[in-house]
């Protein structure tokens, strides 16, 4: 079985800065793999060079053994790969629903002249998004405040309202940014859940976090990253009593109390 | 406002410009008033593409240089190519369109006040190059360019020959009354389809909105030609009008009107620019009277407005939702 995506010897510098060094794994289909690691250890740069926000300075991104590094953003969203945001991306001026109906984007069967001129097409799919959106809102638990303006919106639900622009676009593969930050235990065990949903819709997920207890129950695989390169790679339970892992973490708590 | 009230409004409006200001001009004799209104559907016409890149979030003070650009290419054609200036005119507009596309490839990366400088820089590239190029006729521009001609189809006038007519001030009236009807009618179409949605999706967060796979290069792209295609429009018929063209027929200073015409009418009204036009052009002439004190009580009040109003004029009588006025 090919994986669904492949990251092969990934490397990236800024400047004398090594962000991530040769860096490789695999995600295999409608699994939920994680990406770990203590601050720093470049997650949030791999995440966006998945998603090709960021330009690699070698190695490469395979989705569905194609390669997608370097591409425009917009060009591996179209492929599949849609990544979400942390905190407060989204458009603040419009309500929850335009959110969403405007993410359905890559789904339409029109033309920007169509959607000017209101063809038959444009119309089949504004109310095509529409139904879409608010299924995807129901699914969220967003239904209640859909007519609410987004940059109202309290935090936990701004992170469940990114994901709902994700899964608008219909991705085959969703990347969320530290889904988990910033949440209390009963808000992040509901996200947990909502990440499951995702899952059971058929989406793959990959998500970097370093909340250590949730990715512990969610994730099918870990892979763990500590100063850019990756230390290990395995289930949860392996993850767990993997030397390497607790020097890392553990060495770098001795660091923040001063030890 | 319910649709038939949107419809009476629009046919209100219609009615409004092209019967009864036309009767009024000519019960009371003042003829100069043509003049000054066919200015300003012209300018709203031109502001109404600045306002359409304030929609991508883009501050646009580079709207002469389209304008100056299509003045010139309508005029060199009909004066030395003997084009019929009905044809020049949607020559000017495509040209405008294509030169702004290769422009705007570079510069529409840009953001915020960089993106602001850069166009306005180019208002003064406009008026050097004008200067400079050997077709243009440098700084004495190009003079005594013949009015419009006829169009006829199978011996029926559709339009008769300007030159023949007895005052050519109501035909020019109508004829840009009628262009910037039909301009904010498609710019009105524009907002409220999907297209509107993207690019308000763009002035919104550029990042998210290509990792739902929007091409933002490109739509950015869209929407300024279009913007520059309405600068050369408004500009070729502002030369057929006053017949001559110079470098300083549209300067830094028309820039600036144009991106000021937006902000009074309000920013989130299609129809804001057109009413900042007709407020910000007249605001001006009835200030007249005050003489050297014209430019300070005109800056004053518009900062005064700016502050009080920050979301236009529109903003008074349609609070909230960005729906536009008629």
């Amino acid at each position: 079985m090919t994986a669904l995506l492949e990251v092969r010897d990934l490397t990236k510098r800024f400047g004398g800065l090594i962000a991530v060094n040769n860096v490789s794994f695999s995600v295999e289909d409608k699994e939920i793999l994680s990406v770990i690691g203590p601050n720093g250890a470049g997650k949030s740069t791999l995440f966006k060079l998945i998603a090709s926000f960021l330009r690699t300075t070698s190695g490469e991104v395979l989705f569905r053994n194609e390669r997608i590094s370097n591409l425009a953003p917009h060009t591996v969203a179209r492929k599949g790969v849609v990544r979400t945001f942390q905190e407060t991306t989204i458009f603040r001026s419009m309500t929850v629903r335009e959110n969403v109906v405007i993410a359905h984007h890559l789904r339409s069967r029109t033309n920007l002249a169509g959607y000017f001129f209101g063809t038959a097409a444009a119309r089949t799919d504004e109310t095509e998004f529409g139904r879409s959106a608010d299924e995807i809102l129901g699914f969220l638990g967003l239904d209640g405040i859909k007519d609410e303006l987004a940059s109202n919106l309290p935090q936990g639900h701004l992170r469940a309202l990114g994901i709902a622009i994700g899964l608008a676009t219909g991705p085959q593969i969703l990347l969320l940014d530290e889904p988990f930050a910033g949440m209390n235990h009963d808000e992040t065990m509901r996200t947990v859940e909502l990440v499951r949903g995702v899952r059971d819709r058929g989406v793959t997920v990959l998500l970097v976090e370093h909340d250590m207890p949730a990715v512990m129950s969610i994730s099918d695989r870990i892979v763990v990253l500590n100063f850019g390169e990756k230390i290990a790679e395995g289930t949860p339970a392996e993850i767990q009593e993997n030397e390497r892992v607790i020097e890392a973490y553990l060495g770098s708590e001795d660091d923040a109390v001063g030890i | 406002m319910s649709r038939t009230a949107q419809l009476l409004s629009v046919a209100a409006f219609l009615v409004a410009v092209l019967v009864v200001v036309p009767w009024l001009i000519h019960a009371t004799g003042r003829w100069d008033l043509y003049y000054t209104l066919t200015s300003v559907a012209l300018l709203s016409i031109a502001s109404a593409g600045v306002w359409l890149t304030f929609y991508i979030g883009r501050i646009n003070i580079g709207q002469g240089a389209y304008a100056l650009m299509g003045g010139y290419v309508s005029a060199i054609l009909v004066v030395q190519y003997g084009v019929s200036f009905w044809l020049t005119l949607p020559i000017a507009g495509i040209f405008c369109a294509c030169a702004s596309v290769l422009i705007g490839l570079p510069i529409l990366r840009l953001r915020g006040v960089y993106f602001a400088m850069i166009t306005l820089v180019l208002t003064e590239v406009a008026r050097l190059l004008a200067l400079a190029l050997p077709i243009t006729n440098g700084a004495k521009g190009m003079v005594s360019i013949p009015l419009p001609g006829g169009i006829s189809i199978f011996g029926l006038t559709l339009i008769p020959d300007f030159a023949t007519l007895e005052n050519v001030k109501p035909a020019f009236y109508y004829l840009s009354v009628v262009l910037m009807i039909a301009c904010y009618a498609g710019l009105y179409r524009l907002v409220h389809s999907r297209l509107g949605h993207l690019c308000r999706s763009l002035q919104q967060n550029e990042e998210l909105a290509s990792s739902i796979g929007v091409n933002i290069a490109n739509l950015r792209l869209i929407a300024y030609s279009i913007s520059s295609f309405l600068g050369g429009i408004g500009g070729a018929i502002f030369v057929a009008i006053s017949q001559s063209v110079y470098p300083s027929s549209f300067q830094v200073a028309d820039s600036i009107n144009f991106m000021l015409n937006c902000f009074l009418g309000g920013l989130g009204y299609v129809f804001g620019p057109m009413l900042g036009t007709l407020v910000l052009y007249f605001g001006w002439d009835l200030l007249f009277q005050t003489g050297r004190f014209q430019l300070l009580i005109f800056s004053s009040v518009l900062i005064f407005l700016m502050v009080v109003l920050p979301n236009g004029l529109l903003s008074i009588r349609l609070p909230g939702k960005g729906k536009a006025g008629q």
